[in-house]
């Protein structure tokens, strides 16, 4: 985590921007310096070489990485980081919402998937979420997680079911997220605490990674929605 | 670092047939040394004039549209002579090299040899004029074409005259040998280099097509939603609603099942219960200005039961959009193998249910009366300031489609 201080005395979040565009890249920037003290925005790059180059010097906590660029796009860039550098977190942010996208990040290592459309103050939340390293759901990538783990005929034997099954729970949570309710709103829906709710999301997003279910990468290229 | 390309003869910065000036953008080298070495191969028998010819015939031209930088005239001084004293070398070296046999054939040949060249010429210049119109030429083209064929007739008719002392017999035949012969190199490049030109207008005319087709999607949506959105700068309302609506239909046609980036596998889509899901969901964007976030969770046939769900569905989220006060809507919809389930939720104001005025009839007919008539049921979950969920059951008759 970063060393800085927010003038609440509260944890500086460093948050790496890129994407490939530049106009996009001013507006998340602006957003976020207008919304919220705690993040700060330390770089930006627009391909996936710059990217690589600036999240290795700047060290952030945060990459805000956009899916579709020129050169392998987001997943590119997680391949050539997620190893030599294991504590920067990644946040996916796309205009896309098509499965195999979002499926491939969270794959490829991303904490955690949100659309463009969000506004400014959830994108700011889902920064300091991810940086203390709980995963981020929108409802449609829980849709998507829940559509891939279903159990439906033909769907690929389970080798693990560690990995290979969701528990009833984080099915109740993922469908919850999927509705639309907040971790707060689950936990009391649910009666856990929100530390479970988390726990719960972390997990899947673990199983959502690791799995290798056939299903999940058949299922994700087979079906491309929007 | 700039990926190697294919040799590709120069359409237009050319003297004969373009093949130095091909090789030399290919090799990164000056053209006129590679003109040089033609020359100088030609005097080893010719060699440098056949290789020319083999490249002629077996290297395509440039793409009509790659640009071409025009020769300076001083350059084209140099390949003239250049290809001057390529001729005259293998023509002087194929006489002066002693043997009987190469001496009396060499003048013909080359003579011939001349007159194919022209022809040939003729060939990539029709290629050439698909792409300008060129009808002044006609007369010019022809000119050239029987000069050509004359070169060679006359080529190959010296070289039998001179040296054959066969009787009629064996001439007649020899002669028709030679004519086809002639007729052979005179007109197969010409075949080889049409089919060559008939690919590559294939291929224009699909991109042409193809840019077209995004060009006028782009202008009938994309464009005029901007105008209109460029109109309507200050109701924020209004350009929320039109960006909203545009994206909705841009990302259908992106990434749908019936839009552009997809084949033609899946008429069926606007039958699944995902598809008529977003279909009633845009409609009540478009028509309220509000954004509805949408996720199925599998998918089925729509029948009559699903239509069912997907009304109430649309009744409930119109009226989130009425009465929630809020400009976001999420609807969840799951399909499970023995029934439907569809969650509408907002964060708006809520209501107390027992305290809706008996003449407002959109949940108890149009949502729960449709339940029930269809054996679904419909249940609620509001409070004032506590936001509304409606939700929908349907038992399902068919199996769940994967």
């Amino acid at each position: 985590m970063s060393a800085h201080e927010g003038p609440d005395g509260q944890e500086l979040v460093t948050v790496f921007l890129v994407d490939d565009h530049a106009l996009f890249r001013a507006g998340v920037r602006a957003e976020l310096d207008s919304v919220t003290d705690r993040v700060r925005v330390v770089g930006e790059a627009g391909s996936v070489a710059e990217a690589v180059a600036g999240i290795g010097h700047h060290r952030p906590d945060v990459v805000l990485l956009d899916v579709h660029m020129p050169d392998g796009g987001g997943a590119e860039v997680l391949k050539r980081l997620r190893t030599t550098l294991p504590d920067v977190v990644f946040l996916a942010l796309s205009v896309s919402d098509a499965a195999e996208d979002v499926i491939a990040v969270i794959r490829g290592g991303a904490r955690g998937y949100v659309t463009k459309t969000i506004s400014s103050q959830e994108l700011a939340k889902a920064v300091v979420r991810v940086s203390e390293g709980d995963a981020v759901f929108s409802p449609r990538l829980a849709g998507f997680v829940l559509d891939a783990f279903a159990d439906r005929p033909g769907a690929a034997p389970i080798s693990d079911p560690e990995l290979d099954l969701l528990t009833p729970r984080e099915r109740d949570v993922l469908r919850l997220l999927a509705r639309g309710y907040a971790y707060k709103e689950i936990a009391s829906e649910l009666f856990i605490s929100v530390k479970t709710v988390e726990t719960h999301v972390s997990s899947v997003l673990r199983k959502t990674q690791l799995s290798n279910r056939y299903e999940l990468s058949r299922w994700a290229s087979d079906r491309r929605l929007v | 670092m700039r990926a190697v390309e294919p040799v590709r003869r120069r359409r237009s910065a050319r003297l004969v047939a373009g093949v130095s000036g091909g090789l030399a953008d290919h090799l990164g080298v000056d053209v006129f040394w590679v003109r040089a070495v033609f020359a100088a191969l030609a005097a080893l028998n010719g060699v440098g004039v056949l290789a020319y010819g083999m490249f002629w015939l077996f290297v395509p031209q440039r793409a009509s549209d790659a640009p071409e930088a025009p020769p300076t005239p001083r350059e084209r001084q140099q390949a003239v002579g250049l290809a001057a004293l390529g001729v005259g070398l293998a023509v002087f070296s194929g006489m002066s090299s002693g043997s009987a046999i190469s001496g009396w054939i060499t003048g013909p040949v080359a003579v011939a040899l001349v007159g194919a060249a022209v022809v040939w010429r003729e060939a990539d210049e029709a290629q050439r004029r698909r792409w300008r119109d060129g009808a002044r030429t006609r007369r010019i083209t022809a000119l050239r074409v029987l000069a050509g064929v004359a070169l060679v007739a006359i080529g190959i008719g010296v070289l039998l005259f001179t040296n054959i002392g066969l009787d009629q017999m064996r001439f007649a035949l020899l002669a028709v040998a030679a004519t086809l012969i002639g007729v052979a190199v005179l007109t197969v490049p010409l075949w080889i280099k049409l089919v060559g030109a008939l690919g590559e207008e294939r291929r224009a005319r699909i991109r042409t097509e193809e840019r077209a087709e995004i060009a006028a999607h782009l202008h009938d949506s994309v464009l005029q939603t901007l105008a209109l959105i460029q109109k309507q700068a200050d109701a924020p309302r209004e350009v929320r609603r039109l960006a909203r609506g545009q994206e909705r239909q841009l990302r259908g046609w992106l990434y749908g099942p019936s839009g552009y980036g997809r084949e033609m596998t899946a008429q069926r889509a606007s039958t699944t219960l995902a598809a008529a899901v977003a279909a009633v969901c845009g409609e009540v964007e478009d028509a309220f200005a509000i954004s509805v976030q949408q996720v199925v969770v599998g998918d089925c046939e729509v029948d009559e039961r699903i239509n069912a769900v997907v009304q109430a569905a649309r009744e409930a989220v119109v009226n989130a959009a009425k009465h929630a006060g809020v400009s976001e809507v999420s609807v969840y919809g799951e399909v499970e193998a023995d029934r439907v389930n569809v969650f509408v939720r907002d964060r708006g104001t809520g209501f107390d249910p027992d305290g809706v005025p008996g003449d407002r009839h959109g949940l108890a007919d149009s949502i729960r009366g449709r339940m029930d008539r269809h054996g679904g049921r419909a249940g609620l979950r509001t409070a004032p300031g506590e936001g509304t969920e409606v939700h929908l059951e349907m038992p399902r008759k068919t199996e769940a489609r994967t």
